[in-house]
């Protein structure tokens, strides 16, 4: 798992306990012709890779980020503390885009 | 179709080989209320009579998600203007498309507005010619302009859609771009584009009285940085900055024919929304053949793919994969040539003159404004 790679972390825009969505206007899709998948949002298209897909599949609006972690690290079969990691920093860029929005708990 | 079973080639018979396009400009008509004198559309207007059809887009779109396009960009002229909008909405969420709806917001009434969201628009993109009404309705020639824009952004924010505001930057407005930045956070926007004029077309007429000068150029640039940080999370900021004060060209369109293609309101497909400026180039029209077939293989599209076509300085230059030279647009426009690199690149021998022009017209005494209009019985 290694979303977001990169010498320098940005401070984090995420809690464990806050839950992230995918706000109106923001939504996953197959890409048919290039055979993967794509997150749409407004005047962008940003190709996923498969875990790219698999953290945002898990965004049902009411889980928190603590509950998502868990649950791809035992899916996974994968240490917690490093998923929640490469979670966070994910995310972390899509909401500097606000391609993913935030509730607070 | 004389090109169809062939190895698709550059202008100098170099192979070259298309790529996917991720979007589309489809420019559903060029009739606008407004008259914004650096309007992108083309300074011969195409007229309502020769506009294709919603059908016609409907199958434009089909052909355009086939061939990989993602996101379409629906734009104008204004496109609330065809009052058939809704229809072309619809057609291009149908065939799989994000939508996004390029507008001044002028024209599209609540009810009108609420029926879009119906069709399947995912997004909306408004236009700011100025912060509030003295300079918005000069810029935009249209007295009003600015009351019907701040109640269509509050009708957008109730509806719920995404909203991004276009804000376009010259000598006469960027001293107030820390407003506009302001505004946007109000009005509940996602993004902001900032965009400093492009001088082409429209633009070009009015170079003496909107080119910034380098001073504006900076702190445009300081103003962006502060409120990025500021806003981080919260609203995001891209900036098009003015070209004349670059070191290098930037990669119009990403390099032609590679990511972007546009659909003009008679259904010419250009490579760019400025491509007609390069006079000698012939283009295909959906009318007459595929979409898909036109992007793998007309003469226009294939003419600057690759970097085979490029001249000195571009071909030795190893950055000739970053920007692609620039813009050819703007090579024609201000080399003579569209083939030349881009005059704005610090390696170009007609940068210096360039450099030396913009800054004049920076300088010029004048606020005078040559409006878009259409000619008489257009």
């Amino acid at each position: 798992m290694n979303a977001q790679p990169g010498p320098i972390r940005p401070a984090p825009l995420i809690g464990p306990d806050d839950v992230p969505y995918l706000p109106r206007g923001v939504r996953l899709q197959d890409d048919r012709v290039r055979g993967i998948r794509v997150l749409q949002a407004p005047e962008r298209a940003m190709q996923l890779d498969a875990i790219g897909d698999a953290i945002l599949g898990e965004l049902d609006g009411s889980r928190s980020m603590a509950a998502i972690v868990s649950g791809l690290a035992a899916r996974y079969n994968a240490p917690e503390d490093q998923i929640a990691g490469d979670v966070r920093d994910f995310l972390t860029g899509l909401i500097e885009r606000r391609m993913v929005f935030v509730r607070k708990p | 179709m004389k090109d169809q079973q062939h190895q698709p080639r550059d202008l100098d018979g170099n192979p070259v080989t298309p790529g996917l396009p991720m979007a589309m400009l489809a420019e559903v008509t060029h009739r606008c209320p407004l008259a914004c004198p650096y309007c992108s559309n083309p300074v011969e207007l195409t007229r309502a009579a020769q506009e294709l059809t919603a059908d016609d887009w409907g199958r434009v779109f089909r052909q355009a998600a086939d061939l990989g396009v993602l996101q379409v960009h629906i734009s104008g002229g204004e496109p609330g203007a065809r009052r058939d909008l809704a229809q072309i909405v619809a057609h291009a969420r149908d065939a799989g498309l994000y939508v996004n709806l390029i507008t001044s917001g002028i024209g599209i009434t609540r009810d009108r507005l609420e029926e879009l969201d119906r069709a399947g628009v995912d997004h909306v993109q408004l236009s700011l010619q100025g912060i509030r009404p003295d300079m918005a309705d000069r810029i935009s020639g249209h007295p009003g302009s600015w009351d019907k824009k701040m109640h269509f952004a509050e009708w957008v924010q109730q509806i719920g859609f995404p909203l991004t505001i276009n804000a376009v930057v010259h000598r006469q407005n960027l001293e107030r771009l820390p407003d506009m930045i302001e505004l946007a956070e109000t009005l509940g926007a996602r993004r902001i584009e900032v965009a400093t004029v492009q001088f082409h077309g429209w633009a070009d007429l009015n170079r003496k009285a909107l080119m910034p000068t380098r001073e504006q150029a900076a702190f445009a640039r300081q103003v962006v940085n502060d409120a990025r940080i500021r806003l981080r999370g919260r609203m995001v900021i891209d900036y098009v900055p003015a070209d004349h004060h670059a070191v290098f060209p930037k990669a119009c369109m990403g390099g032609w024919g590679s990511t972007g293609l546009n659909v003009a309101p008679d259904g010419t497909v250009l490579p760019c929304h400025a491509a007609q400026t390069i006079t000698w180039m012939r283009f295909e029209n959906v009318r007459d053949r595929d979409l898909g077939d036109i992007w793998q293989n007309s003469d226009s599209f294939n003419a600057f793919r690759g970097t085979g076509w490029m001249p000195e300085p571009c071909q030795s230059c190893d950055r000739k994969t970053i920007d692609f030279g620039g813009c050819r647009c703007q090579a024609m426009a201000l080399a003579g040539d569209a083939r030349a690199t881009d005059p704005v690149c610090s390696l170009s021998p007609f940068h210096a003159e360039v450099v030396a022009r913009a800054e004049a017209d920076a300088e010029a005494d004048t606020a005078d404004l040559i409006y878009r209009r259409m000619r008489k019985g257009d």
